[in-house]
């Protein structure tokens, strides 16, 4: 079965070259029976690849150790799920992955633009298929995920207990479906660099992949925060850690991208910067690939040096020096067709959102990159913390939010003062009033910026409520519909327009989490023994009783040893009252016992938090304990010196009789426990932001028509203005 | 003013603010900055009140708990100067003696008082073997 997945792989590596090769000959002699000839070895590609992976799948299911990745990070008693999500755990499955999801990509953008644009299509296949022929030959050459042992161990590592949590295992193909999706507008602008048609046509055969990679890449980073908030036991969802940095950049370019092509659609501007904007995100995004396997900045993700840091640094050059000279030669052809004429419209509205995503994105690369520049200028390596990524984000994330608001109603070319009072005049004055009712009703006026985002989130949903609003109510006096009824048509009528509303009114209601539970939380950390009550925030919280659980594992992450609390809690005023059960799971150490012997050995492996949170879209309450073990020190000594000879199933009664030990006879606990004031609207803000790139997204029948005529149109329009 | 003339002056706006963002981005992150170090270096000349990022491994047999807290030393990544560290605040699920470890604070009497929850522990190596493997 090696053989097989490794042939598939060589022969994709093949495929991939011969697809090169192809595409660049067939354009360059305008033969198309050789583009379409590289775009069949393209489909070949996925085929093979496709049938790799499903090759690895079967050997994590059936854990066959004879693989050298399948004993890292699997064993025979790992559960299922996360023996078919084990693979991107390793590097060389992760490589896998990324050549995966290139390769459909790459076929599904081939076939949707087969019978278009066969100038640029060539130069993208070739750039598509270099790509795929970098990734595979690492797989095939340095990493190849099908090493095999002569002789297999008996038992593999398992899956880190860290990672078994369901978000963080589908967190890696969002993020690398996300990174891997902007590779295709990528292709598309360099062959239409490298042709001249440098029009709107690559974007509009691309956008729907952009908008793709920036939905998983966003819902990917989005299940990250959700899994760092619960399951870490620190209580937090975002740390300005290097390799959330890593995926939040190209995100960041992508969403800046995403509105400064709407502006060269409509009004062939900003050609320069669309094309260097692709190419920064995608470079961003193989940086982001490879900073979490380079080790080469402190993380809690990356851990020890690869082997794959030349190759991949190489690889990020290469394509960034080709691109920054195929633009900078390109440079007459990408003049702008028209220029700016108002501060006051959406053209320059857009422009200023791309100037401060793009430097929301350069403060983070700074920060994140600090200890190398530092150790480059000064010699000594620094680094720079969450306060200083704070202190320029918040801001920047303030005009974000207003821009938000501002960018979706604002008039084209040159808005006028009617325009203005009809699209600002109502959600200015809801923000007032939501400023103002803050100031009276809550301590919002604690937090500047948290005041600030409040009444900004009230300006955003109030811009985006109005259009709906007189969307409705138009349908209504034309068509006479009921308005539900007129809501569900003038939404499926304009999907884009009205998804990108619903993206923006997420975006608000994610910032008001983000800043009511930054500004508002209470945390507090304390050491309780069972009986003993404290408080945090407007709770009382007690700890009841320890619980201590041996073989009964209920988070499916398959620990054999849990212990946990049982916590009451308490509003002060009365009426709220609930139960917490936060635990910490234990694995056992390797074979060959440790410092504890045989028995301290299954305390002594990986232990995992298992947080418990009472969710709710007014306040989140988090609770996480960390057990005292150091009262098991006697029993387990005594066990191992009395017991240590017995065959297995006494030895695991013997273990049991030591779980229980400690519910028996408890030590104190240490707790942390937060009470943060709407948190889940971070969750939801997310989920109605997927909601709407999902919206605009879904495909319309007879959008292609439309868009053709828009097309025309609009160019009509252009030469008519011209004229 | 003519067409020309207002977009060169847009265009020196909009670079000095770039220019005098960058100037303090720049001025802010080396005056904010923590220096890396390493134990043998705090041992041999730790500035007073200076804050540090301290890497290197646990010593075995020398993470103790009190109270809240935790003391433990952390010693050079290839050596065995090693410096004590006192800590509170939450303990990363993979802190274990021999472990790699980032830690944040200052220098006082010799020990290493941690800043709350600056605890930053690097992944075990069984899972990243030799070549170094963890999902992101």
């Amino acid at each position: 079965m090696a053989a097989v997945g490794s042939a598939c792989l060589f022969v994709g590596l093949l495929t991939a070259v011969y697809a090169v090769v192809a595409a660049l000959y067939g354009a360059l002699t305008s033969r198309r029976r050789w583009v379409d000839s590289s775009r069949y070895a393209m489909y070949a590609l996925a085929g093979l690849v496709v049938t790799a992976f499903g090759l690895l799948e079967v050997a994590y299911l059936t854990s066959d150790l004879s693989f050298r990745i399948v004993t890292q990070s699997s064993s025979t008693d790992t559960p299922t799920f996360y023996k078919i999500t084990g693979m991107w755990s390793t590097q060389e499955g992760s490589l896998l992955l990324w050549v995966l999801l290139l390769s459909i990509f790459s076929a599904a953008v081939l076939r949707a633009t087969r019978r278009t644009m066969r100038e640029i299509v060539p130069y993208a296949t070739a750039v598509l298929g270099a790509i795929a022929v970098f990734f595979l030959a690492l797989s095939v050459f340095a990493e190849s995920p099908f090493t095999t042992f002569a002789t297999p161990p008996a038992q593999g590592n398992g899956l880190n207990p860290l990672l078994r949590h369901p978000a963080m295992m589908i967190h890696p193909p969002m993020l690398y479906s996300g990174y891997v999706g902007f590779s295709i507008p990528f292709a598309f602008a360099i062959g239409a660099l490298i042709t001249r048609r440098t029009g709107a046509d690559w974007i509009r055969a691309t956008r729907r992949f952009a908008l793709i990679a920036w939905t998983f890449l966003g819902f990917g980073i989005m299940l990250g925060a959700l899994w760092s908030y619960s399951e870490l036991g620190w209580g937090g969802y975002w740390a300005w850690d290097p390799v959330e940095n890593a995926s939040l950049m190209p995100w960041l370019t992508g969403t800046a991208f995403l509105h400064s092509v709407m502006v060269q659609e409509k009004r062939g501007m900003l050609k320069v910067w669309n094309v260097s904007l692709i190419v920064t995100t995608f470079v961003l995004a193989l940086l982001g690939t490879f900073l979490v396997r380079s080790g080469i900045l402190s993380s809690i993700h990356a851990f020890g040096a690869s082997t794959l840091g030349a190759p991949f640094l190489a690889f990020i050059a290469a394509v960034l020096v080709g691109s920054v000279v195929l633009v900078l030669v390109r440079l007459p052809d990408l003049r702008t067709e028209a220029r700016l004429d108002s501060l006051v419209s959406r053209e320059s509205v857009f422009v200023l959102n791309n100037l401060v995503l793009v430097g929301v994105c350069f403060v983070i690369f700074w920060g994140t990159f600090f200890p190398l520049i530092s150790e480059a200028v000064t010699g000594t390596e620094s680094s720079v913390g969450p306060p200083w990524f704070n202190q320029y984000v918040t801001p920047l994330a303030l005009v974000l939010v207003l821009l938000a608001g501002i960018g979706p109603v604002i008039a084209w070319r040159r808005a006028t003062l009617a325009n203005l009072r009809r699209a600002f005049l109502a959600p200015v004055a809801l923000a007032a009033a939501t400023l103002v009712a803050l100031l009276v009703l809550t301590p919002a006026a604690e937090s500047v910026p948290s005041l600030i985002m409040f009444t900004l989130t009230g300006f955003v949903l109030a811009v985006v409520g109005q259009e709906l609003w007189r969307g409705v109510g138009a349908r209504r006096a034309m068509a006479g519909e009921s308005p539900p009824v007129a809501l569900a048509r003038l939404v499926a009528r304009n999907r884009r327009r009205y998804g990108g509303y619903v993206v923006h009114a997420g975006i608000a209601l994610l910032f008001l989490g983000v800043a009511a539970s930054s500004a508002f939380v209470d945390q507090r950390d304390v050491r309780l023994r069972p009986g003993e009550t404290t408080e945090v925030g407007d709770y009382e919280v007690t700890y009841r009783e320890p619980t201590a659980r041996f073989l009964d594992d209920r988070s499916g992450t398959g620990a054999p040893i849990t212990f946990g609390a049982v916590i009451d809690v308490e509003h002060l005023n009365g009426g709220e009252r609930f139960t917490l059960d936060p635990a910490r799971n234990y694995y056992a150490a390797g074979e060959g016992g440790g410092p504890m012997g045989t028995f301290g050995r299954f305390f002594q492996g990986e232990s995992t938090t298992e947080v418990d949170v009472r969710w709710g879209v007014r306040r989140d309450f988090w609770m996480a304990v960390q057990p005292d073990l150091r009262a098991l020190i006697a029993p387990i000594k005594e066990a191992n010196r009395r017991f240590a000879g017995l065959p297995g199933d006494a030895q695991t009664l013997v273990l049991a009789a030591i779980v229980d030990g400690y519910r028996r006879d408890p030590p104190p606990a240490t707790f942390r426990t937060l009470v943060s004031p709407m948190i889940a609207w971070i969750w939801i803000g997310g989920g109605v932001m997927l909601l709407g790139a999902l919206l605009a997204l879904w495909p319309t029948t007879g959008a292609r028509e439309r868009r053709v005529t828009s097309v025309y149109a609009a160019r009509l329009g252009r030469e008519l203005s011209r004229a | 003013m003519n067409p020309r003339r207002k977009r060169k002056l847009r265009a020196v706006v909009l670079l000095t603010v770039a220019l005098l963002l960058a100037g303090a981005l720049v001025y802010t992150s080396f005056s904010a900055a923590t220096e890396a170090a390493t134990p043998s270096q705090l041992v041999r000349a730790a500035e007073a009140g200076r804050s540090y990022e301290l890497t290197g491994k646990v010593v075995d047999g020398s993470v103790e708990r009190r109270g809240d807290g935790l003391s433990f030393a952390v010693r050079d990544r290839t050596g065995r100067t090693a410096i004590p560290v006192v800590y509170s605040g939450v303990v990363p699920d993979p802190f274990r003696e021999g472990r790699e470890v980032i830690v944040e604070g200052r220098v006082r009497d010799g020990t290493l008082v941690a800043d709350r929850d600056s605890l930053v522990t690097k992944c075990p190596s069984k899972f990243s073997e030799q070549k170094g493997s963890q999902s992101s």
